[in-house]
């Protein structure tokens, strides 16, 4: 059965421009609203390298380059990313609860954020040891996960399921432990992090976010159709021919990237990974060859919506996207689960 | 072929052994003249292919899904379908008859027509040799009759190999050309179905005391089991012992 069907050439370049359009209004929207004109011509202005002015004012070129841009910018693609890594840990796990943390990596990250702030790593290696931190923490934490579910040069996946909930308890303990012996100006600090934001997002992170996110997401997309043949079983997909170890290492890989980058650089944004997988799955089908670029597109616009209500709802303040994700997606899910209870678990 | 042995005889991992997915303490599988460990899964898929025994499907993809997915090692593309692979999947869904219901899911199928589907799904492989783990278990007697029929027709057909774990010997009697007959761990028989089946060997190796007699109606030896080896039924259950 081919991919390439009529619903594919529709569906996916709508949702691409559902994105643009997102992109575009979140944009706009802040205390000095920007109208759209204005930001297309800023683009042309910038594409064109000057060559065509846009005739907009400075102010307004900072805010939509300097300021808000970035930040769009990094939510559509940690957005993207984390959802296109929730369905494909759901698909390896065969499990419907699976997400791109379930292995711990949200915990490690969080220990080292921590652990940055607590013990003010800032203070001696500056702006970039709280990020560093958490991406370190990250990759330990998946990295020692897998090496301790390998038996006989073989990772079982329920083993790893059950490795990385221990990780994240243990590591919570950690994240606790810190928050203890905090003051209250770091306490707050670990918290808020904790809580997932764009609103520190600069060309230098989104850009170096951007690399890493990108290349994990084709990789995944790529490897889309080995994630159908998985769900017959590991065994089955051995003797389909698939090098099932080889497919899963690379897999978690692609996933421990994004992950790590996107939760170093914005926190920990929840739901995103859990939810957008299953709409995707629900209006896409299960094939994860359409399953996984939909929830891309789909993850993109619902944190780019999501972050443009974190700094307009309450403002001046900035509510932490963390909760808005998880406002939303919570009874979202919870109305999935009661309207299509047979389409969530799909095996 | 077929192999048969009683429970915990070795059937099983001997098929594992066989298929790559079990190492064998020692010795070497060697497949068309290569060591099997010398061998990508992909080469190996191009040659074998397995039916397993009532293994888990994906409840919701369609027959025509699982079928497909039984390209995978053959496939050039792997986001479309070529026309090799649509005529292999096709043809593999006819030959087992169950491309008259290619579009209904898996778990509105019965236990035969579900083994009819993995044998499909083998077939598209287009592999030269089948194996096959304990087909016929947990089928009626009508759809077990009907699947090693179907096998046997193919392999006539075609030129394949079979190998196929089974526990019912009378069904192997009829269908196999040849045995292995296992008992803990080690081979104890092997040959052509008479000369296996014989009295003493099933004594040896399922502790029971049998008759062999020679079926004309459906041209074969069957075997019925007459008790346990001490030949006296009441003490093969050792409920009153201790």
């Amino acid at each position: 059965m081919t991919i390439f069907t009529k619903r594919y050439y529709v569906f996916l370049p709508g949702l691409g421009l559902f994105l643009a359009l997102s992109v575009l209004l979140s944009i706009m929207i802040g205390p000095v609203f920007v109208s759209p004109v204005s930001i297309i011509r800023l683009w042309l202005e910038w594409i064109s390298f000057g060559l065509i002015p846009s005739g907009v004012s400075d102010m307004q070129r900072t805010i939509v380059f300097d300021i808000r841009m970035p930040r769009v910018v990094l939510a559509a693609l940690v957005g993207g990313g984390l959802a296109v890594s929730g369905a494909a840990m759901q698909g390896l796990f065969r499990n419907p609860m699976a997400e791109p943390y379930v292995l711990g990596m949200s915990a490690g990250a969080a220990a080292g954020a921590s652990f940055a702030i607590v013990l003010g790593a800032g203070a001696i290696f500056g702006i970039f040891a709280v990020p560093a931190l958490a991406f370190i923490g990250a990759v330990v934490t998946i990295f020692f996960v897998y090496s301790i579910s390998r038996t006989d040069g073989r990772v079982p996946t329920e083993t790893l399921l059950l490795s990385g909930i221990a990780a994240g308890f243990f590591l919570q303990a950690i994240v606790s432990f810190l928050k203890l012996i905090a003051s209250m100006e770091t306490l707050r600090e670990v918290v808020l992090w904790l809580m997932g934001s764009f609103s520190g997002a600069t060309w230098g992170s989104a850009g170096l976010a951007s690399g890493p996110v990108v290349l994990g997401t084709l990789i995944l997309i790529w490897l889309s159709y080995e994630l159908n043949a998985l769900q017959f079983g590991d065994e089955t997909a051995m003797h389909l021919g698939m090098e099932v170890e080889t497919v899963k290492r690379i897999i978690l890989i692609a996933v421990a990237l994004i992950t790590a980058v996107s939760v170093s650089v914005s926190g920990i944004i929840g739901f995103v990974g859990l939810v957008i997988p299953h709409i995707a799955r629900l209006s896409a089908g299960a094939d994860h060859r359409i399953q996984l670029p939909v929830a891309a597109f789909s993850g993109g616009i619902f944190l780019v919506i999501a972050d443009t209500l974190a700094r307009t709802i309450n403002r001046p303040m900035e509510i932490p996207i963390g909760i808005i994700t998880a406002s939303v997606g919570a009874p979202y899910f919870i109305y999935l689960l009661r309207r299509r209870k047979k389409a969530i678990s799909w095996w | 072929m077929g192999i048969i042995g009683q429970n915990g005889a070795g059937k099983t991992t001997l098929l594992k052994i066989l298929t790559g997915v079990k190492r064998p303490l020692t010795g070497t599988v060697i497949l068309d003249g290569n060591c099997l460990d010398t061998l990508s899964r992909k080469k190996i898929a191009a040659i074998m292919a397995v039916v397993p025994q009532n293994t888990f499907i994906p409840p919701l993809f369609t027959v025509e899904d699982v079928v497909g997915i039984g390209r995978y090692s053959r496939r050039n593309n792997r986001f479309t379908e070529s026309f090799v692979d649509r005529i292999a999947i096709d043809n593999a869904m006819k030959r087992t008859g169950c491309i008259r219901f290619r579009d209904k899911i898996i778990s509105e199928l019965s236990g035969g027509e579900r083994q009819e589907v993995l044998i499909a799904r083998a077939l598209a492989q287009e592999p030269k040799v089948l194996l096959l783990d304990e087909p016929t278990a947990n089928l009626d007697i009508m759809h077990q009759i009907k699947i090693m029929s179907l096998v046997k027709k193919i392999i006539q057909k075609s030129g394949f190999t079979a190998i196929m774990v089974i526990h019912d010997l009378n069904l192997a009697a009829r269908f196999c050309n040849r045995l292995l007959l296992l008992h803990d761990g080690c081979m104890l028989a092997e040959g052509c179905t008479a000369e296996v089946l014989t009295e003493h060997n099933i004594d040896t190796a399922y502790n029971v005391k049998c008759s062999i007699q020679f079926n004309s109606v459906v041209n074969a030896v069957q075997v019925t089991v007459v008790g346990c080896t001490d030949s006296n039924l009441n003490n093969c259950l050792n409920f009153d012992k201790g």
